[in-house]
């Protein structure tokens, strides 16, 4: 039974499944190549790189660029801080209130973006904070300190806790046993959150319309060019600018994490 | 252990940093404090805090005519999801959500079977990357993606044409349910990009949980008498089923949430989210947008009881 060969309908099937899923990015990487400047027209015409050079030359992306950076990048530092603390108490203990906590750091993901959007936009107008760059950051910090949580739990849970005592046991203090016991231990699973929250927070669309105000991520830039037609080849070159850039990172956290860790992308 | 603390601390008079360590492993509960104080202040007072206020504001006051929001507490807007427009709306939202996840299934289901019973090495990892890397891609240009898949001569419909199967697709878009004039503005092109993006979601719980399935219990269905098609109903689907039902909690919520994909593509109406956003947005009734946002809050409050006796949460 184990070495027995898939049926022909099954492999198309999962093949096919494959295909499906792959077919609309090969067509954006297509795309940025065009050398038409109309809108939707196949099959492509030639092959040019000519777009590439005009969006990146241009103010509003590199100004999107800009930003989407410094959030992804706030964002994740503090979803780092939050995330290994989190993980630093509950991996072991068991004491009252521990699922309730365990379930609050999930909600951020498990309630749909309109409602964590819409509840952050209605406290900081209740607080009179005005949507910018710190708003954004707050509000992807929030649904990011559970990817990190998760990818550091799994790591500790792998990780004997003898060797913590042991280090007490041989004179090291607190610092000394974190920099030198536990760090080095959770030093991938810390890179591979870290590369998966800064995805995460590169990409995500739904809370930031409602946190951003005036300010345009990435995704907001992208997703206003879709109503404004006239120039569809340069966003074709930032899709896939940003597929890239959220692709590249997942693959890292993939690598970091492959032998039998928590899943990587088990859940976004 | 205690005693092994005190022999060696004993001789010299320990540093600040030292006496710390002692005085946190001595007290599992002070250290346990320190350690849950920042994320728990920073989810209680940001999240917590703007969840409650939320709630809060869904039964302020909207005046129509002057179009401001006034604190006084009424129970209007709740009461006004049940109108007839709001109920269609959440029925749309619900139906699509519905739809989605079972197409999702069972779109996944032999992508998930193969991976579990058919790979391993290379050949596991390759597909497990080939599923992962679609699901994380940027959301965004996966929808834009699919709008050039759809649009009017677009890439879709060069295919159809040359494959002769444009009156196919003009007989599916003639139907009532899935209608509309050209793919981009149908519901089968929204049930389409849902699907799509989703899918992934569903891969690889279902691959997980078949993973988890002892070869030895298909030898024993099969020795047993069964064809494959009963040692399938009886034996693989039910093992499968904590796997499913883990994958629609992320295809059921996220499609009830959504609001971008509507907006992109298929025909003109509301979806819960784009109710949502609208009302907060160019309506600028923030109390009615907050009053929506309990539809989804409840639907999946729902939908997770529903799916945790079908042994949901031990999958995910």
């Amino acid at each position: 039974m184990h070495s027995e060969r898939a049926g022909m309908p099954l492999r198309l099937l999962a093949w096919g499944g494959l295909a499906f899923l792959h077919a609309p990015i090969l067509l954006i990487v297509v795309y940025a190549f065009n050398t038409e400047d109309a809108a939707f027209s196949f099959p492509p015409r030639g092959f040019t790189l000519k777009w590439l050079g005009i969006a990146l030359g241009r103010a509003d992306v590199l100004e999107a660029v800009k930003l989407s950076l410094q959030v992804a990048a706030l964002a994740t530092l503090i979803a780092l801080v939050l995330g290994s603390l989190a993980s630093l108490a509950l991996y072991r203990r068991t004491f009252f209130g521990k699922s309730a906590i365990s379930l609050l750091l999930i909600l951020p993901i498990a309630l749909p973006g309109i409602v964590t959007g819409l509840a952050l936009l209605s406290a900081f107008k209740a607080l009179g904070i005005a949507p910018g760059l710190v708003t954004i950051v707050i509000g992807h910090a929030t649904f990011c300190v559970v990817i990190v949580y998760n990818n550091v739990v799994g790591r500790l849970r792998r990780t004997a806790h003898s060797q913590i005592e042991a280090s007490l046991d041989l004179g090291a203090d607190g610092w000394q046993t974190f920099r030198y016991i536990m760090l080095p231990n959770l030093g991938s699973a810390l890179l591979a959150g870290g590369m998966l929250a800064f995805a995460l927070s590169f990409d995500e669309i739904i809370v930031t319309t409602f946190t951003a105000g005036h300010e345009r991520t990435l995704p907001i830039w992208l997703l206003n060019q879709l109503s404004r037609p006239r120039d569809v080849p340069v966003t074709n070159v930032v899709a896939l600018l940003v597929m890239l850039a959220t692709m590249l990172p997942i693959l890292g956290a993939w690598y970091l994490t492959r032998d039998g860790d928590s899943v990587a992308g088990s859940d976004k | 252990m205690n005693l092994a603390l005190e022999h060696r601390t004993g001789g010299t008079a320990p540093g600040p940093r030292r006496r710390l360590a002692n005085l946190l492993y001595r007290r599992p509960g002070l250290y346990l404090a320190l350690l849950l104080l920042p994320p728990l202040a920073w989810f209680g007072a940001v999240y917590l805090g703007s969840l409650a206020n939320l709630l809060w504001q869904g039964l302020y006051t909207f005046d129509d005519f002057s179009m401001a929001v006034t604190p006084e507490l009424t129970l209007a807007n709740l009461v006004a999801l049940f109108n007839a427009a709001n109920l269609d709306i959440i029925l749309r939202t619900l139906a699509m959500a519905v739809a989605v996840s079972i197409a999702s299934a069972l779109l996944a289901f032999p992508i998930a079977w193969y991976m579990a019973r058919y790979t391993r090495g290379r050949m596991k990892a390759f597909f497990y990357i080939a599923v992962m890397l679609p699901m994380w891609a940027s959301y965004i240009v996966k929808a834009y993606s699919w709008t050039l898949l759809l649009a009017k001569g677009g890439v879709l419909q060069w295919f159809l044409a040359h494959l002769g199967l444009e009156p196919a697709l003009l007989w599916l878009l003639g139907l009532p349910w899935l209608g509309g004039s050209t793919l981009s503005t149908s519901h089968l092109g929204r049930f389409l990009v849902f699907v799509y993006i989703w899918l992934p979601f569903m891969i690889l719980p279902i691959q997980a949980a078949l993973e988890r399935l002892p070869p030895s219990l298909l030898q024993a269905s099969a020795d047993l008498g069964a064809t494959p098609r009963q040692t399938f109903v009886h034996v693989v689907l039910p093992l499968a089923v904590p796997g499913i039902a883990a994958g629609s909690i992320f295809t059921f919520s996220l499609t009830l949430g959504d609001f971008i994909v509507p907006q992109l593509v298929g025909p003109p109406g509301y979806f819960i989210g784009s109710m949502v956003y609208a009302q907060q947005g160019a309506i600028g009734n923030l109390p009615m947008a907050a009053a929506f946002t309990l539809v989804p809050i409840v639907l999946i409050a729902a939908y997770l009881a529903i799916v945790k006796r079908l042994g949901a949460f031990d999958a995910l």
